[in-house]
């Protein structure tokens, strides 16, 4: 037997129990501690082995990228802002900023609406498990899948030639020629067409999620709103919406970090060209391809910065939910 | 949850999986067991070190029951590269004498993030024993962390049997730290000897002689040029090998050397020339800009089979020959191919090549031995053989075909021998150049931006660390 | 403590009632349209890369997918044939599987623990450092390699090439959000029922395991299907720290490599692509059971 397998074995089982027998010693441990500090003490130890983590394997590094991003690429001196300067006016970068925008706002719109949407619908019919199967296939069929199917959907071939590609054959039913899609500049067209792209694949992970949230609303309190005479619209606007804010907002900060990391489907289907460059693609560009950690950790830096709002509305949240509770 | 049983045996369990999970850190490596090690002493206690080649260093790889008889039997030697499907499996049977001949093996990773992969593995010290490096530019970044293969392979020979251009490009600072495995021709000019019959016989020997033969021509195919530029992330580069091709034979070499190494700015006459001259080529590509920036450069020659003829001429490198419509194709019958032209009479013979280049980070016995072998004329014979290869030893000459034969002769034996410029120049300056070939043949009319923007990046590429 | 059982029971009776009743009810035929359409739409791209896969090369360059539909007898299995006749992809789903159980089990376990201290105990700084624990979310994967491979390297611990590698390092990747969105579950199962079990004496361990655990196994058999998928389909974790022992390598690497340099062999990349989609399928197919309503015994409360 391969010994491998043991060892996998091993740390299937092994592990849980290590970790449930953790938690289960923890209230031996806070057993001789008075009420009062057991109560204080008690959250920290729950939260242990997630902070050790978070700190090795998070936390370190990001400190590292932060002072990273003051030096030079060597690492042997401080040079101060100079990166962020060279990234701030580096003319890719304004374009980058600009798509990244776009990619924040109409990807969360459009996944968490069609998520939403979706996982409500089938919600109520009884093919609803292929249904969500369906919709879910995209996100479980990996990137390197996805480019080739869209590679199929935007292909372009030279006007009087057959048209190999799903959308310039779709289009050319109408008597209208093929266009190269991805090149399409104009009103930021090409970068609209990938964010559809990685909703295409995104959809799927908001409606798994909203529709576990789904399941956790009582069946009582939509048949009461029923019975009372409230038809479908009302019992989403005012029972089923509401529930679910939580979720959304759980969903949607998601996406939104997701919009701004995201550089796998630009850096394959256009390798950044034709104005559809963002942050993420030039960091890793710097990083590996110039091998420039220094202007790497400081767009990284940058990326970390703009989620602080995201992060504030969140603890607003928070603190609002913790009222009503 | 089940019902959880008392305290006591929770916490026998709690000490039984530490203890466990402890074992399991030192034996969850490698599918060897600890057993005994041949050859070279292996570690001793079961430490958590023996992973794969990488940490093997002095105690000579994994330790694993012996295959053949040689002297390394039982050792492995770790590779990584880009070659992956046809490539790797020619790259094993390429292998495959050696493994045969020394008992060791060979654990070859194929991944297109090279690049990440080693600048991970330069900083942490997590390195294969051999790899394929992505060009010379970047082998200087890392010559700190390559070995000297002077020790490892017979350098007199090495030189004598490796063109001097080759050979230099893998020294830095007189310490030789690079090897080409296999090398390819650039700019030659493929066409159909069943639509083309004359140009077969007798090519036009200079750019303006080619210009005339595709006007008289002209009615024999739909355009003059194929012309495809789509690849992934680095969409743009056969469209900086023909500038390179221009630039070579219309600026001369030393212009070319100093452009590669950033002497001469991109709006540089001679260099915006250059540009110009390419667009007519582009102007008159089959399909139009968008069908030249969309089609993939393996499927751009393709229209050179159809009927009617899509186009006349492609413009590629030899490598063409194992990819797209050339595949299917028959060697010779279907498809041949002439020299890039001369275009100003003062630089004739003037060859533009590009080749895999290999470096070694641990000098193990194995990888040593392995590297050795790699350079020789019956170890790159055996790829040349399969075929869309070109070899850097000059006494490997088992080629399939009359087109390979005739790539190789024109390698070997060029008058003046420029190696790919972009591959020579940094890699953000590489870059660069390739998303300006696209940006440029998507709207002609932004040159000047675009040359003096390539300006911007060149003064920041070519800067010190 | 039977409660939660004892509730499930009728509410799931009510449930088959009140859902028949709806059938009848309602116009049901605009909603079956909808998804109908949707699902259509949504299905187009992904059958025209499984038709592609089924043909050969030459045909999928000269003519669009949809004309094979009219001569189903060209389409044959030869892409997968070639892909299953890899000499690695056997070893390869081993490695897979071995890399993502244990990165699968790990991470649900302790994020479960971290938003059960997050959501039912008190602390100061409990929200801020929360909300520091989802921003770690941001952290771009590429910033942390270098790192955490000096770490594993031999001027750290020396383990890089073993599993344990890839292990640890999934199941810091995963925490984040498997926290994020066990916390929100959490924090929304009824509070009475979390009062009235410690006033029966239970410990929170007690209530941890016997009340939080089972109500949020639909949340949990989300993030099982997510955390199983992401660490499958990875490949560049797993390329940098187990890249010095190949065989350990998973299936995303032998797929990668299924492509040349210079991109010749794409056509097999679909059929590789449908090959090991399944499994993940197959997770999240048998997860669905647990997306049932009734677990959580009673309304969520916002």
């Amino acid at each position: 037997m391969d010994p491998r397998l043991i060892t996998a074995i091993i740390v299937v089982v092994g592990v849980p129990a290590v970790l449930i027998g953790y938690i289960i010693l923890t209230e031996q441990i806070l057993r001789p501690i008075p009420d009062r500090r057991r109560v204080t003490l008690r959250p920290w130890l729950w939260l242990l082995p997630a902070l050790l983590f978070l700190a090795v394997f998070l936390i370190y590094p990001t400190i590292g990228t932060i002072i990273h991003s003051f030096q030079n690429t060597a690492g042997t001196k401080f040079i101060g802002l100079d990166n962020y300067v060279y990234f701030f006016t580096s003319p890719s970068t304004l374009g980058a900023l600009k798509n990244n925008v776009l990619w924040v706002i109409l990807l969360t719109l459009l996944t968490v609406g069609f998520g939403m949407m979706i996982a409500v619908l089938v919600d109520r019919v009884r093919y609803e498990t292929v249904a969500k199967a369906i919709i879910f296939l995209p996100l479980a069929i990996s990137m390197v899948a996805a480019s080739v199917i869209w590679r199929f959907m935007f292909l372009y071939n030279a006007p009087g030639e057959t048209q190999t590609g799903t959308l310039n054959a779709i289009v050319g039913l109408f008597g209208l020629g093929p266009f190269p899609w991805l090149q399409i500049q104009d009103f930021s067209f090409n970068t609209i067409l990938l964010i559809v792209v990685m909703a295409w694949m995104w959809t799927g992970f908001c409606m798994v999620i909203i529709s576990a949230a789904l399941k956790g609303i009582s069946a009582e309190l939509l048949e009461a709103a029923r019975v009372d005479g409230a038809n479908e619209w009302q019992v989403f606007r005012r029972i089923i919406f509401p529930l679910l804010l939580p979720t959304l907002a759980v969903v949607a900060t998601t996406i939104v970090i997701t919009a701004l990391k995201a550089f796998d489907i630009v850096y394959v289907m256009t390798g950044g060209n034709f104005d559809t460059q963002v942050m993420a693609q030039s960091m890793i560009q710097e990083m590996f391809t110039n091998g420039n950690f220094g202007r790497a950790s400081a767009v990284a830096v940058v990326l970390l910065i703009t989620i602080v709002p995201v992060m504030a509305l969140n603890i607003r949240r928070f603190q609002a939910q913790e009222a009503i509770r | 949850m089940e019902e959880r049983t008392n305290r006591r045996s929770r916490i026998a369990a709690l000490i039984a999986g530490a203890t466990l999970l402890a074992a399991a850190c030192s034996s969850g490596t490698a599918s060897s067991s600890p057993a005994a090690s041949s050859g070279g002493g292996g570690s001793a206690a079961p430490s958590a070190a023996a992973s794969g080649g990488a940490s093997a260093g002095a105690s000579g790889g994994s330790a694993a029951p012996s295959s053949g008889g040689g002297d390394l039997a039982g050792q492995s030697v770790t590779v990584i590269g880009t070659w992956g499907g046809d490539e790797e499996k020619a790259f094993h049977q390429m292998v495959a004498p050696w493994e045969a001949q020394t008992g060791a093996k060979v654990a070859y990773t194929g991944t297109r993030d090279l690049n990440t992969v080693l600048t991970t593995g330069v900083a942490s010290g997590v390195l294969p024993d051999l790899a394929g490096l992505p060009g010379p530019g970047q082998m200087t970044q890392w010559a700190d962390s390559l070995k000297d293969l002077g020790g490892v392979l017979d350098v007199p020979t090495y030189t004598s049997e490796t063109a001097p251009a080759l050979v230099k490009l893998g020294t830095v600072n007189s310490k030789l730290v690079g090897v080409f495995i296999k090398t390819a021709v650039k700019g030659l000019i493929w066409f159909d000897p069943k639509v083309l019959a004359d140009v077969g016989t007798t090519p036009p020997a200079t750019w303006d002689a080619l210009q005339t033969y595709i006007t008289t021509n002209k009615s024999k195919a739909q355009s003059p040029w194929c012309l495809g530029v789509e690849s992934g992330a680095a969409s743009g580069w056969p469209g900086t090998d023909w500038i390179e091709d221009i630039v070579l034979r219309q600026a001369g070499p030393d212009v070319y050397q100093q452009w590669y190494q950033g002497k001469v700015k991109w709006t540089d006459a001679a260099i915006k020339t250059a540009w110009t001259t390419f667009g007519d080529v582009v102007k008159n590509s089959f399909g139009g800009s968008a069908t030249v920036n969309s089609t993939n450069f393996a499927n751009a020659g393709d229209p050179l089979f159809k009927t009617p003829p899509g186009c006349m001429f492609l413009h590629q490198a030899s490598f063409i020959t194992g990819l797209g419509g050339f595949k299917t194709a028959k060697s010779g019958t279907d498809y041949n191919f002439f020299q890039f032209p001369d275009i100003n009479t003062q630089y004739t013979g003037a060859v533009e090549g590009a080749g895999d280049l290999f470096g070694m980070f641990h000098d193990t016995p194995a990888a040593k031995s392995l590297m050795a072998y790699l350079v020789t004329a019956p170890a790159q014979d055996i790829w040349v053989k399969i075929g869309g290869a070109l070899s850097a030893n000059k006494n490997a000459t088992d080629y399939p075909d009359d087109i390979s034969k005739r790539s190789a002769a024109i390698l070997t034996s060029a008058k003046i021998f420029a190696f790919d410029a972009s591959d020579l120049m940094p890699t953000a300056m590489n870059d660069a150049f390739w998303k300006g070939i696209v940006a440029y043949i998507k709207d002609p009319s932004q040159l000047d931006s675009i040359l003096s923007n390539l300006d911007t990046v060149q003064t920041s590429a070519y800067a010190a660390p | 403590m039977t409660a939660p059982i004892g509730v499930v029971a009728p509410v799931a009776q009510q449930q088959v009632v009140a859902k028949r009743e709806r059938n009848s009810r309602l116009g049901r035929l605009p909603i079956h349209l909808t998804i109908i359409i949707l699902l259509l739409v949504w299905m187009i791209p992904t059958i025209g890369l499984f038709i592609n896969s089924l043909r050969p090369t030459a045909d999928v360059n000269n003519s669009g997918w949809w004309t094979a539909i009219l001569h189903p007898e060209q389409l044959s299995f030869d892409n997968y044939a070639h892909v299953l006749a890899e000499s690695s992809i056997g070893p390869a789903f081993i490695n897979s599987l071995f890399i993502t159980i244990p990165a699968t089990v790990i991470p649900v376990l302790v994020a479960a623990f971290a938003a059960y201290a997050f959501a039912w105990m008190t602390f100061p700084g409990r929200n801020v450092l929360f909300v520091i624990v989802v921003g770690l979310l941001v952290v771009p994967l590429q910033t942390t390699l270098i790192p955490i491979l000096q770490l594993y390297g031999p001027k750290g611990f020396n383990i890089a090439g073993t599993f344990l590698t890839v292990w640890l390092a999934h199941t810091a990747y995963g925490l984040p959000f498997a926290i994020f969105l066990l916390r929100n579950f959490m924090g929304g199962l009824p509070r009475e029922v979390f009062e009235s079990a410690a006033i029966d004496g239970a410990s929170p361990v007690t209530s941890f395991l016997r009340l939080a655990l089972p109500m949020s196994v639909p949340a949990i058999a989300a993030l099982v299907i997510f955390q199983f998928l992401f660490v499958w389909n990875d490949l560049l974790v797993a390329l940098v720290y187990l890249g010095s022992s190949p065989q350990n390598l998973p299936l995303t690497v032998t797929i990668s490599n299924l492509v040349t340099s210079l991109g010749g062999g794409w056509e097999f990349l679909g059929a590789a692509a449908f090959i090991s989609m399944a499994l993940p399928l197959a997770v999240f197919f048998g997860l669905q059971r647990y997306f049932v309503r009734g677990i959580t015994g009673g309304s969520v409360k916002g």
